[in-house]
């Protein structure tokens, strides 16, 4: 069995408000941080905890932190990225609407360890529905003096404050982020200097995903080191996957980490198996940004152990025959579905999202989508699939931010891992959807 | 003072200088080009991506390499760094890259384009780019947009450097312009098409690495190469007056500003020396402008090449399929 130690509380009822929150030992965290922890301790604990981000890279919480740059004499800020758009991934949407006071907790013993005054919760345009939510839960934490001035009665105030985005993928880049927070247009900015020496209004900034801030509180609350007990090697603690494709039961799972991938796709207690007991053909494992992998690397790495739902056993192999958990947005693919269609389908998306500043990926994504859209619809040469691997090669690594990497990767490993499926589709228009094209256009 | 060392060309630099400025201090085959960057624009820069070098070594005191190649217009220099840039094969790859993409969607019509000759695609295509194109994907078009009277506008030949834009948010006092929608669809334009009309607008012109915005009033008069530049000035209220008048015979053609070597303006110069002065008595002649003819306007610049610039038909077909 799995433990349950972000999602522990969501299926009581009525737990979206404070009442019922507290009542089921909600905000003792926040008790016992702001009242028998100085600010420092708060982050020793979540530095022992061993946490890593959960938005995508993985990098390492306390370490993060301990970047943010407090001589300067400006105010500090934590932004919480809740702009989730990554195709795939619905993690922090689903928290955000269960247990939107475990986030402000989370917040608020972030917010008291790196000594910031204001929050803001970045959060992506299309999940207007839960900005109410979230505002809610922050008048009532107001309420209940857990926000505004003095929280408690210590020295500690803080104000939280929820901004839409307009509907851009790449504002969930950290940078991009803060420039639209700023009201800008959400270029990523150049790098360095980093955020935490000039991150939003040229202040400190450190910006952390929803389900990292929420996995704060439950750290407070079991202390770093017995957080860190869960799990295996550097992949500490739980984590957030979002499973979804042709699978019998979709949705979202908190799996302590180290949870061999078998067993998530086939177990009752997760996806419940492939539906309709078609065959398991290929997994993205982390969100559609990361290397696609066939069925068989998949369940195992390429020296034959068993893959686990960790940081480091999905990216066993590198690029060759490896992944990464990304932001853990697990997408199965099942033997009737096209990988040419679907990489196209992906491209698609990062040409649409990319902004555009800078010449690889702007010019690559949508070069790539014109070629993709030929090979799937029967218009495609044989010359065309290494030129795709070359235009993916010329971009990776060569771009200001890392949505340039996430646009070639997953066009890279797809052909690495079914050149065949690419080959075949030369001359010929996808068989798998005859019937169903409904997207037509000039070529 | 930090001592970097680029393709083994060791300098003393001022704290602060970027790789690619210490490069230009160095000049000659070591300086990357730069396409976007404009020392003259703040914020200019990491755009365009052809500068990009490796950092073999990041600095005495941490001397591991950068994992990624670097832009080295925006990457300040380390004391003890190692830079590679024509010594790098990785480099070239990745430069010759960037060429391509910024020609895949360029609708390639430099024999009716005013800035034949004067311009760095051209250069940088001469210099890094392949013999052949690997596309035949439908190029993309804009919409034709008027923003005046003065300047015109080419967006399919615009390559987003953002330089215009900079341009006009610091020269000019309400920015008129600027960047629409993203991705491979981004667009110049002036917002909601208003006429950009201020007195430093011009300096778009200039700054502007290709032929996407050039001078109405200049509209297809001669070629480049077929006048003669000569610094020349007059007195001015509004700027320096200091320009470059490019003449043939004893007629101004055009006025600009007065490049240097790295095609960028010594001082931004007004409308009024830039549009209305096109008489000889309007001006005082100093002499001929030495331009560093690191450009196609210079002839010899061809014989370098190995092979003539042939495009090569793929795969047997030049024919676009439908
Ligand atoms: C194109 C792009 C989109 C991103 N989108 C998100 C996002 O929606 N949510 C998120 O938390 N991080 C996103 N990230 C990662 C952030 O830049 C940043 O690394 C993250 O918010 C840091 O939080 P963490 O350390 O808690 O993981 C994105 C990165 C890129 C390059
Ligand atoms: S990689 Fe793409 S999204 Fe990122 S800055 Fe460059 S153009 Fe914009
Ligand atoms: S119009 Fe010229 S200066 Fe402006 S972005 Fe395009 S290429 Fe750059
Ligand atoms: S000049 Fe450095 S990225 Fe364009």
């Amino acid at each position: 069995m799995g433990r349950a130690i972000l999602l522990d509380k969501v299926n009581i009822p009525g737990i979206r408000a404070f009442e019922v929150y507290r009542a089921h030992g909600g905000y003792k965290p926040v008790d016992k941080g702001l009242r028998e922890m100085t600010a420092a301790q708060v982050q020793q604990e979540v530095i022992k905890s061993g946490l890593r981000g959960r938005g995508g890279a993985g990098f390492p919480t306390g370490l993060k932190w301990s970047f943010l740059d407090r001589k300067s004499d400006k105010p500090r800020y934590l932004v919480c990225n809740a702009d989730e758009s990554e195709p795939g991934t619905f993690k922090d949407r689903y928290l955000m609407e269960k247990l939107p006071h475990l986030l402000i907790e989370g917040l608020i013993l972030s917010s008291y360890a790196l000594g910031v005054k204001t929050c803001y919760i970045y959060i992506r345009g299309e999940f207007k529905y839960l900005v109410g939510i979230l505002e809610t839960a922050i008048r009532e934490a107001k309420k209940n003096n857990y926000l505004g001035e003095r929280i408690l009665g210590t020295d500690f105030s803080l104000e939280i404050y929820v901004h839409p985005g307009a509907g851009a993928y790449i504002c969930g880049e950290e940078t991009a982020l803060l420039e639209s927070l700023e009201g800008k247009r959400g270029n990523p900015r150049i790098k360095p200097p980093f955020p935490a020496y000039k991150g939003v209004y040229d202040c400190p900034t450190v910006v952390n995903n929803v389900e990292t801030l929420a996995t704060v509180a439950p750290i407070i609350s079991m202390g770093g080191e017995t957080y860190a007990g869960i799990g295996t090697g550097k992949s500490t603690g739980t984590k957030l996957i979002s499973a979804c494709g042709n699978i019998n039961k979709p949705g979202v799972y908190e799996i302590e980490m180290g949870l061999p991938t078998e067993d998530f796709i086939y177990s009752e207690e997760y996806c419940g198996g492939m539906k309709n007991d078609r065959m398991l053909k290929a997994v993205i494992p982390g969100g559609s940004s990361v290397p696609i992998l066939p069925a068989d690397l998949i369940l195992n790495t390429a020296k034959g152990q068993p893959r686990l739902i960790t940081y480091e056993s999905l990216s066993e192999g590198e690029f060759e025959s490896g992944s990464m958990l990304g932001s853990g947005g697990f997408i199965v693919f099942d033997e009737d579905a096209c990988i040419v269609r679907n990489t196209w389908n992906l491209t698609r998306f990062y040409r649409h999202e990319s902004c555009g500043q800078c010449s690889p990926c702007r010019e690559g994504t949508g070069w790539m989508e014109k070629i993709l859209y030929r090979i799937e619809h029967g218009q495609g040469r044989m010359s065309d699939i290494d030129l795709l691997v070359r235009i993916a090669k010329n971009i990776e690594g060569n771009t200001i931010c890392p949505l340039g990497d996430a646009a070639a990767w997953p066009v890279a490993s797809a052909i690495r891992h079914f050149r065949g499926e690419f080959e075949a589709h030369i001359n010929v228009p996808c068989t798998m959807y005859n019937g169903q094209m409904k997207e037509e256009r000039a070529l | 003072m930090f001592k970097i060392t680029i393709d083994n060309i060791l300098i003393e630099v001022e704290e602060g200088t970027t790789i690619l400025q210490a490069a230009r201090m160095i000049g000659g085959k070591v300086v990357p080009p730069a396409m976007c960057y404009y020392t003259g624009l703040k914020g200019s820069g990491g755009k365009c991506r052809s500068c990009l070098v490796k950092v073999a070594k990041g600095s005495a005191k941490d001397p591991r390499p950068m994992p990624k190649l670097v832009a080295s217009c925006s990457t300040p220099v380390q004391d003890g760094m190692v830079v590679e840039n024509t010594t790098s094969a990785e480099v070239q790859e990745a430069r010759k890259g960037v060429v391509e993409f910024l020609l895949i969607n360029h609708p390639l019509d430099c024999p009716v384009c005013d800035q034949a000759g004067e311009c760095d695609l051209q250069d940088l295509s001469y210099g890094f780019g392949m013999e052949e194109t690997n596309t035949r994907e439908p190029r993309r078009e804009y919409p034709v947009v008027d923003i005046g009277p003065l300047i015109k506008l080419h967006m399919n030949r615009c390559i987003h450097c953002y330089r215009c834009v900079l341009a006009a948010e610091q020269l000019t006092k309400k920015r008129a312009h600027g960047m629409l929608y993203r991705g491979d669809t981004m667009e110049i334009s002036t917002f909601i098409q208003t006429a950009i009309d201020n007195d430093f607008s011009g300096n778009m012109i200039d700054v502007c690495p290709v032929g996407a915005l050039t001078d109405k009033t200049f509209r297809f008069k001669s070629r480049v190469w077929f006048l003669n530049p000569m610094n020349a000035h007059r007195e001015c209220s509004k700027c320096s007056g200091k320009v470059t008048a490019w003449m043939f015979g004893n007629e101004i053609y055009r006025i600009t500003g007065r490049k240097d070597q790295f095609g960028e303006v010594e001082e931004f110069i007004c409308n009024e020396c830039r549009f209305e002065k096109k008489d000889i008595n309007d001006w005082v002649i100093d002499g001929p402008r030495k331009i560093k003819r690191q450009s196609v306007i210079s002839s010899n610049h061809y014989e370098e090449l190995k092979k003539g610039s042939i495009i090569h038909p793929i795969e047997g077909t030049t024919e676009p399929q439908e």
